[in-house]
């Protein structure tokens, strides 16, 4: 699972789908799907998988490909080859049934700016063929998951981005979807929002199973609630996997420690705290960041980090190193990106992480 | 309306059809829309002042005419002395497609700019039902807008004048109701496809005026120009060369949907008009004159005297209504 494995040819899938069990049970998959405007390639050959019950983050620049890509899992463009299965169905050729069960977050959403949000929800819910009593309810229950209620009878007009954000995800979830494609959620939504809405959707993984797929191209807020990402550049998907098995995979193949060390008190003068974190073997380099007042160790190769931290705190023990905290720094994505999205440049290569 | 394949989806039974809720919607916006209102006043004065200017006019035809059987459509047909306004049907005639442009210019072009298309086609609809609905969601409301007209000036001439209409004459009246209704879906069909076409509002709005404008206004005065061109007259020509003239440019304003509605609606409202056209040789002239007086057609003789114009006038609004349904279902959902 953790190990990298070099370019996987989708020879795999593309015998036989339904064997696989993986791939049977996945609500999106799709096989080379490619998608051209004229000379344009938009989407090349993708091969794309998301699991039940998971958010899978389609991280890209904008222009990389992801919002086709959508628009192709939904049946609102037609493939130019390759295929596509959502829900077991392939959309372009059974839309309804693949629009009845998934709910859609369009990229910079928009509504009907004269009616209200309440009123725009229920011209959703009538679309949907909710019965009316149904519909009243689940209006209101959607409007109170984005907490919207104390604005949803004031006309959209008056809406900042961000509350018609919100009000895109409510109209997203009223048909109580089994899969969400969120487009662009979190884009100019302030960073409480974000949190509330990033909450949001691990509650509707836990609580209903419901698979997520979302794009963003804000790769540092998505990082922290998606199971695993795809790095899409240029139509193409150059890497799949957990942030972790990014990092090593396109990282520069260090593990980053933050090691927080009480300040010496008179006589209780402990041993330097450099010297002794150097002393440790595989710790490439040690750095003081005085603005956070911690050390900051990078260690060599990545995956000895475990192996270090446990020497640290040996050390600790051993030397009496005063040691408050120690904390293994996640790497970012967007450092991930641009390392991924340079190397694909160089060599021009697909490759796909993990399994 | 054109004719969809599309499979037969088992999900939906039960359900009101896309296409329908989509109308509903779109219906409700328009009744509360500020062009309903202005386009009700319009056509509500457009209405009333001919009719209160030429109501002395009727009243003394009406009591001169033993058995007072065309009285109730001189309503529709009287133009008054005393102010520049032509009469209702050719008024309708030429407000009509403004009517229809106006209900239909920003029908999808707007779901486009307010990024309401996206998500209004990730709903379990066809995408097909989003055109038909807003095609029958302006058809109601013009229909709406042309009852409430037709009946303001009938029960004007009932209250006021003391003008019953007789069945005949209600079913020529319903004829032409039905031809008008056609008549505004062509324009509401054409706004449509300016709809689909053009990415601005305004500028599909600009464009349907303009056309609007060469048909209504400059009409007439390029189909002389052409037929003039075409065939060039003396000023001491013969009277063939001058009947061939105006054969010529009878034919030339034909091309117009204007030229249809109008020499339909006289033949549908006027029992005593006999033929759709003025007569282009001496022979049929002589005829003519001869007829001329005293000469009623019953209804069904009107009918079909007008079907080639209906006829016409349905294919235009055909052709339109299926350049803009196959233009949209082949666009690309983003802009």
């Amino acid at each position: 699972m953790t190990d990298v494995a070099p370019a996987r040819p989708s020879r795999r899938r593309r015998s036989s789908p339904v064997a696989d069990p993986v791939a049977a049970s996945a609500p999106i998959r799709t096989r080379a799907l490619t998608k051209r405007y004229g000379d344009i390639v938009a989407v090349d050959a993708l091969d794309l998988e998301v699991r039940a019950g998971e958010i899978f983050g389609l991280l890209g620049q904008n222009g990389a490909g992801k919002t086709t890509t959508i628009l192709m899992l939904l049946g609102l463009t037609e493939p130019s080859g390759g295929a596509a299965r959502v829900i077991g169905l392939d959309p372009a050729r059974r839309p309804l049934e693949v629009k009845r069960r998934v709910g859609y977050l369009p990229d910079s959403v928009g509504f009907y700016g004269d009616l209200t949000g309440r009123e725009n929800l229920r011209y959703t819910a009538r679309l949907n063929g909710l019965t009316n009593e149904e519909t009243e309810g689940q209006i209101e229950h959607v409007l109170e998951q984005v907490g919207l209620v104390g604005r949803a009878d004031t006309a959209t007009d008056t809406y900042s981005r961000g509350m018609l954000q919100r009000l895109g995800i409510a109209d997203a979830l009223l048909k109580s979807p089994d899969v969400l494609i969120l487009d662009e959620p979190t884009t100019s939504i302030d960073p409480i929002g974000v949190v509330e809405i990033l909450d949001l959707l691990r509650t509707l993984v836990r609580e209903r199973g419901t698979t997520i797929l979302l794009s963003s191209h804000l790769l540092s807020q998505v990082q922290s609630v998606c199971d695993r990402v795809g790095i899409f550049a240029a139509g193409r998907l150059i890497g799949v996997g957990t942030v972790a098995e990014l990092a090593e995979r396109f990282g520069d193949g260090a593990a980053h420690l933050e090691v927080t060390v009480a300040a010496d008190e008179g006589d209780a003068v402990g041993p330097d705290p450099e010297a002794a974190l150097r002393a440790i073997e595989h710790v490439e380099s040690v750095s003081w960041d005085p603005a956070a007042a911690v050390w900051r160790a990078s260690v060599r190769p990545a995956s000895e980090s475990g192996r270090v931290r446990e020497a640290i705190l040996r050390a600790a023990v051993e030397q009496g190193l005063r040691l408050t905290s120690l904390r293994a720094i996640a790497p970012s994505l967007d450092e991930i990106y641009r390392i991924a999205v340079a190397g694909m440049s160089r060599s021009g290569f697909t490759t796909e992480v993990g399994s | 309306m054109t004719a969809d394949a599309r499979p037969a989806s088992p999900g939906l039974a039960g359900r009101d059809a896309g296409w329908l809720v989509v109308a509903r919607k779109e219906f409700a916006d328009h009744l509360s829309s500020a062009r309903f209102v202005v386009l009700m006043l319009v056509l509500g004065v457009a209405a009333i002042v001919p009719l209160y200017f030429a109501s002395d006019a009727i009243r003394s035809v009406a009591s001169q005419v033993v058995d007072s059987r065309d009285a109730f459509l001189a309503l529709f047909l009287v133009s008054p002395k005393e102010v520049p306004i032509p009469n209702v049907f050719n008024f309708v005639g030429i407000v009509a497609p403004l009517l229809g442009v106006a209900f239909a210019f920003d029908a999808i072009n707007s779901e486009r700019t307010d990024g309401t298309l996206p998500r209004l086609l990730s709903q379990p609809i066809y995408r097909d039902d989003v055109v038909n609905g807003k095609f029958a969601a302006g058809l109601a409301a013009i229909t709406l807008v042309l009852l409430v007209v037709v009946g303001v000036i009938s029960g004007f001439g009932i209250v006021r004048l003391g003008i019953v209409p007789s069945a005949d004459e209600v079913v020529r009246l319903l004829a032409w109701v039905v031809l008008t209704i056609l008549w505004v879906s062509l324009w509401l069909a054409f706004g449509l496809l300016l709809s689909v076409l053009v990415r601005r509002a305004a500028t599909a709005a600009l464009i349907g005026f303009g056309v609007w404008l060469l048909v209504a206004i400059f009409g007439q005065l390029i189909v002389s120009l052409v037929a003039g061109i075409l065939a060039p007259v003396a000023s001491a020509g013969s009277i063939e060369q001058a009947l061939s003239l105006t054969a010529l440019s009878t034919a030339i304003a034909r091309i117009l949907p204007l030229t249809l509605y109008q020499e339909a609606s006289a033949v549908l409202l006027n029992p005593s008009v006999t033929t759709v056209s003025t007569p282009t040789t001496i022979g049929q002239w002589q005829q003519w004159q001869q007829q001329a007086q005293g000469q009623v057609m019953s209804f069904d003789q009107s009918a079909l005297l007008v079907w080639p114009h209906v006829i016409a006038l349905f294919a235009m609004t055909a052709i339109c209504f299926a350049a803009a349904y196959v233009w949209f279902m082949r666009q690309e959902v983003r802009a």
